[in-house]
C-alpha cells in the first residue's frame, strides 16, 4: 500500500512538472506594458501574456487573433476590423471594440509611449458596434497591419490599465493564453494558463516560466541538465555538439531583420571629410572587398543567410533584379583607383558584443585586400548608438531587429530625417517613392515600388547590408507544436510536451 | 569604547557625502545619452524627450544632484527605467542574495584558508604544506568564469547532482537554496580562501616563533592546545582585517559569479543597470554598496578593539 501511495505521489509529481514550460531567455526583458516596452526579448513573454489583433504566421502571412476579419476602404484611408466575439481580459473585463479603442488611444498618447511612432497615421479610433472598430488614418499605410501584429496590436485590460496608471507593467492584464503571477527581475517570470481564454484547446500547459540566463553556455547547460525545456539564441557554436544528442531538437528560422554596415553619408559634416562617406564608388568597392559568405561563416559560425537588401533573399519583397554581389577584389581596387583614392583609410565603429567585433575583424582584413585601411573602434553599444545620433562616426556595425512589414526595416533608415537615419540619407524621390509604397494596397504595385526604391538605397548604400541571422532555438525533444515564425518569438499555443 | 565609536561615527557622514558626490560625477562621465539608451529601438524623438524631462536630464548637473540627494535623504533612491520598480525595492530583493552568496563564500574562504593556513605553517616543509601552496596558486589563478562553467558542466549537465543555475529562496526550499548556491558560493570563495591560506600561514609562522609560544610549550602545554588556543588567536588579528576588508571585495566579486550562474543578486543588477543606463539603480546600488564598505570597516575597527587590548589604552 506505502509502495502505492509512493508511486502515485510520484506520478501526479511528475504530471505537475510536466505541466510546467520552462523556457530561457537570453535577457531580462524590460517593462511588461505593450505601449512602453521596448525590448526584443520583452517580446517573448508578450507571446505567451498578451494576444494580439494580428499574428503571423511561418510564412509572414497576416492571420487574425483577437480580430476577426478586416477591410480597408475604397481611399484605403480607414481600416474597419471585425473582433472575436467572447473574448475576455485576465480580469474578466470584455475585449470589445470600446476596450480596443481605449489601448490605440493609450498607445498613441500614454507619455512615454513607445507605440506612438508606429500609429502616427492613425488619426482617430471609432467604435463603431461592440465588435466593430474602425481605424481613420491621416493618409493611406498599409504596413499598419504588419504593425498590428507586435505590441501595438496588443490589448490591455482598460479597467487594469486605469487602476494601475504607469505602474501597469509591474502586473499586466492582457487577454492571452496565459496571465501575470510575479516577475523577480533578473530571475523568472511566471504566467499561469487563463481558463477563460477564448482558444483554450490549444494550451496544454498551466504554467509558463522565463528564465533569463544571459550566458549562452549556461543557458544550454540547463537545457541539458533538464531545468529548462526551451531556450532560445542557442549559440552557433554549440550546434554540432548538439545535434548528436537525440534528448534534444534545434529549430532554425531566418530573423526579419539584419546586420550591416552603417555608413555616414550625411548625418555630419563628417560624411564629407571621408571617400567612404563623399564617393559611393568607394562604398561599392568596399561592399565588392568584402565576401558574405566567408563573414558568416567565421563570424557566425555559419548560422546566418547572406543578403544585401533590408529584407532577406528568402522574402517574396526580396527585389531579385539586384541579387547579393560576389567578392570582386580587382573591380574592387579600380573603382578606388577612378575615385582618385587608392588606399582610402576609416574608422569602423563596432559594439563591443562578440558577434559585432568578429564582423569587424573579418571585415577588416577582407577589405585590406582591396586597399582599404579599416580601423576598428570599439565602442560599447549605448555610447555607439549616441556617437550616431550625433553623426560623429564614418562607418558603424549595426544590427536591426527587423520588422514584419518591410517597410519597418526600411522607413525609418532612409527616409529623411528619419529618427533611425543613422546615415544621413536623404532623397526627395526616395522619400516620395517610400511614401507611395506606404500607400499601394495591391501587393504587385507596391512591389514595383520597391524594385525603384532598392534601384537608388542598394546603389547609394548607405547601409552594405551583409547578413540575415539565423534565429537559434533548442528545445526537449520532446516538445511538439513548435511553429518558426520568423519574428523569432516563441508562440505557446500548440506547444505540447509528449 | 563609546569615544571611540563616536569619533569613527562623525567620520562617516563627510566620507557618505563625499561618496555621493563622486558616484553622481562618475555616472555623468559615462558616454552615450541616457535617454536614448533608455528609448529602446526605435527611439521615437516623444519618448526622448518625454525621459529626459521625467528623469531631470535636461536640468544642469547641481539641480540634478539635489534631485537625487534629496530623494536619497527621504529613503527615496528613485525608480528602475527598465522594469518600472522603486530602486529600494530592487536592492531590498537582491541584497539578501547576495549577502547570503557572500557568505557562504567568506565561510567557505575561512574554513578552507584559515585550516590550510594553520597546517601548512604547522607542518612547514613537509608535503602538506606544499600541497597547501599548490593549492593557493591554483586557487588565485583560476579564473572565475572557467571555473564556474566547469563546476556546471561537471556537477549538472553530467553528474545531476545540482542545478546548473538560478536561485531559490531558503523560506521556499532550503534544501534547494543550498544546492544552487553551494556551486557559486564555492567558486567565488575559491580565490579567498588562497589569499586567506597565505595570509594565516604567515601570521601563524610568525606567532609560532615568538617568546611566549615557546615559554608555553616550555610550561608542558599540550600542542594543540598551543596551536588553537595561544597562537592562532593572535595569529587572527590580521586575518580578521583581511577578511571584513574583503568581504565588500567579494560583494564586488558577486558581478561575475551571478552572470555566470545567472543568480538575481546586487552584482547582476549593477551591471544590467550600468548598460542600459539605468541611472538610479546604479547610483543607488553603489551608494549603497560603498555604506557597507565602510560600515564593515568600522565593524573591523570595533573588531580590532575588542581583540587587541593595546588599542583600549590609546
Amino acid at each position: 500500500m506505502r509502495w502505492f501511495g509512493l508511486f502515485l505521489a510520484f506520478a501526479v509529481s511528475s504530471v505537475a512538472a510536466q505541466s510546467t514550460l520552462r523556457i530561457g531567455l537570453a535577457e531580462d526583458p524590460d517593462i511588461l506594458d505593450p505601449t512602453m516596452a521596448r525590448t526584443f526579448v520583452g517580446r517573448i513573454v508578450f507571446a505567451g501574456l498578451c494576444d494580439k489583433l494580428f499574428d503571423l504566421d511561418e510564412k509572414l502571412n497576416i492571420v487574425p487573433q483577437l480580430a476577426t476579419s478586416y477591410k480597408w476602404s475604397a481611399d484605403n484611408k480607414a481600416l474597419e476590423i471585425k473582433l472575436r466575439n467572447g473574448v475576455t481580459f485576465h480580469d474578466g473585463e470584455k475585449l470589445d471594440a470600446a476596450a480596443v479603442k481605449y489601448n490605440l488611444e493609450r498607445h498613441k498618447n500614454m507619455k512615454g509611449s513607445n507605440r506612438r511612432g508606429e500609429l502616427a497615421p492613425v488619426a482617430s479610433v471609432d467604435v463603431v458596434d461592440p465588435l466593430t472598430v474602425r481605424l481613420n488614418l491621416s493618409a493611406p499605410f498599409v504596413p499598419l497591419l504588419a504593425v498590428l501584429t507586435d505590441r501595438a496590436g496588443m490589448m490591455v485590460s482598460p479597467k487594469a490599465a486605469e487602476a494601475a496608471g504607469e505602474k501597469f507593467g509591474a502586473a499586466p492584464v492582457c487577454s492571452g493564453p496565459f496571465r501575470f503571477v510575479e516577475r523577480v527581475a533578473q530571475d523568472r517570470i511566471v504566467l499561469q494558463r487563463y481558463p477563460g481564454y477564448w482558444n483554450k484547446g490549444a494550451i496544454h500547459f498551466d504554467r509558463v516560466v522565463y528564465t533569463p540566463i544571459v550566458d549562452a553556455t549556461v543557458r544550454l547547460a540547463n537545457l541539458r541538465s533538464g531545468q529548462l525545456d526551451f531556450i532560445e539564441r542557442l549559440a552557433g557554436s554549440d550546434v554540432a555538439g548538439l545535434k548528436s544528442d537525440s534528448r534534444f531538437k534545434i529549430a532554425r528560422i531566418v530573423e526579419i531583420g539584419y546586420q550591416g554596415i552603417t555608413i555616414n553619408v550625411g548625418k555630419s559634416d563628417e560624411a564629407q571629410q571621408n571617400p567612404l562617406g563623399k564617393d559611393a564608388r568607394v562604398r561599392e568597392a568596399f561592399e565588392l572587398s568584402l565576401d558574405r559568405n566567408a563573414i558568416v561563416k567565421v563570424a557566425m559560425d555559419g548560422e546566418a543567410q547572406v543578403g544585401n537588401q533590408w529584407v532577406s533573399p528568402a522574402s517574396s519583397w526580396y527585389v531579385k533584379s539586384l541579387p547579393v554581389p560576389k567578392r570582386n577584389v580587382e573591380r574592387a581596387k579600380q573603382l578606388l583607383k577612378e575615385a582618385g583614392v587608392p588606399n582610402p583609410s576609416f574608422t569602423l565603429m563596432t559594439p563591443t558584443t562578440s558577434d559585432a567585433q568578429r564582423i569587424a575583424q573579418v571585415v577588416q582584413a577582407m577589405a585590406k585586400d582591396a586597399g582599404f585601411d579599416v580601423k576598428i573602434q570599439s565602442t560599447e553599444f549605448a555610447t555607439s548608438l549616441n556617437l550616431a545620433d550625433k553623426g560623429q562616426y564614418q562607418a558603424y556595425v549595426l544590427a536591426w531587429s527587423g520588422r514584419a512589414d518591410p517597410d519597418g526595416n526600411l522607413q525609418s533608415f532612409h527616409f529623411c530625417k528619419a529618427p533611425l537615419n543613422y546615415a544621413g540619407y536623404c532623397k526627395p524621390e526616395v522619400d516620395d517613392l517610400i511614401n507611395r509604397s506606404r500607400a499601394a494596397a495591391d501587393k504587385a504595385q507596391r512591389q514595383k515600388l520597391f524594385d525603384q526604391i532598392a534601384a537608388d538605397v542598394v546603389r547609394d548604400r548607405p547601409v552594405i547590408y551583409l547578413f540575415h541571422r539565423h534565429w537559434l532555438w533548442a528545445h526537449n525533444a520532446k516538445l511538439s507544436g513548435l511553429r518558426t515564425v520568423p519574428d523569432g518569438l516563441v508562440r505557446v499555443q500548440g506547444l505540447k510536451m509528449n | 569604547m563609546g569615544r571611540f565609536l563616536l569619533r569613527r561615527l562623525a567620520q562617516i557622514v563627510p566620507t557618505l557625502f563625499f561618496v555621493s558626490v563622486l558616484i553622481f560625477g562618475l555616472q555623468q562621465l559615462l558616454p552615450g545619452d541616457p535617454a536614448i539608451a533608455m528609448a529602446g529601438e526605435e527611439r521615437d524623438p516623444e519618448t526622448i524627450r518625454y525621459l529626459r524631462e521625467k528623469f531631470h536630464l535636461d536640468e544642469p548637473l547641481p539641480a540634478r544632484y539635489w534631485h537625487w540627494l534629496s530623494g536619497v535623504v527621504r529613503g527615496d533612491l528613485g525608480e528602475s527605467v527598465r522594469i518600472q520598480k522603486p530602486v529600494t525595492d530592487l536592492i531590498l530583493e537582491k541584497l539578501p542574495v547576495t549577502l547570503q552568496l557572500a557568505t557562504m563564500a567568506m565561510l567557505i574562504a575561512l574554513l578552507i584558508g584559515v585550516t590550510a593556513g594553520v597546517i601548512s605553517a604547522v607542518k612547514k616543509d613537509t608535503w602538506l604544506d606544499y600541497a597547501a601552496n599548490v593549492f593557493a596558486l591554483w586557487g588565485l589563478s583560476t579564473p572565475n568564469f572557467w571555473l564556474g562553467i566547469l563546476l556546471i558542466l561537471l556537477f549538472a549537465v553530467n553528474l545531476g547532482w545540482l542545478p546548473a543555475s538560478g536561485y531559490v529562496s531558503p523560506f521556499e526550499d532550503l534544501k534547494g537554496n543550498l544546492a544552487a548556491m553551494i556551486m557559486p558560493a564555492f567558486v567565488l570563495g575559491n580565490a579567498f580562501a588562497s589569499v586567506l591560506m597565505r595570509h594565516t600561514r604567515s601570521a601563524m609562522l610568525q606567532v609560532l616563533s615568538s617568546d611566549y609560544v615557546r615559554t608555553a610549550r616550555a610550561k608542558g602545554l599540550n600542542e594543540r592546545v598551543v596551536i588553537l588556543k595561544h597562537a592562532l588567536r593572535n595569529a587572527l588579528v590580521p586575518v580578521i582585517t583581511l577578511g571584513a576588508l574583503s568581504f565588500g571585495e567579494l560583494l564586488g566579486g558577486t558581478v561575475l559569479t551571478e552572470t555566470i550562474f545567472s543568480i538575481p543578486g546586487f552584482g547582476k543588477l549593477i551591471v544590467d543597470a550600468v548598460f542600459n543606463r539605468d541611472y538610479s539603480v546604479v547610483q543607488g546600488v553603489v551608494l549603497l554598496t560603498a555604506t557597507v564598505y565602510i560600515a564593515l570597516n568600522l565593524l573591523a575597527d570595533i573588531a580590532y578593539f575588542l581583540v587587541n587590548p593595546r588599542m583600549r589604552v590609546e
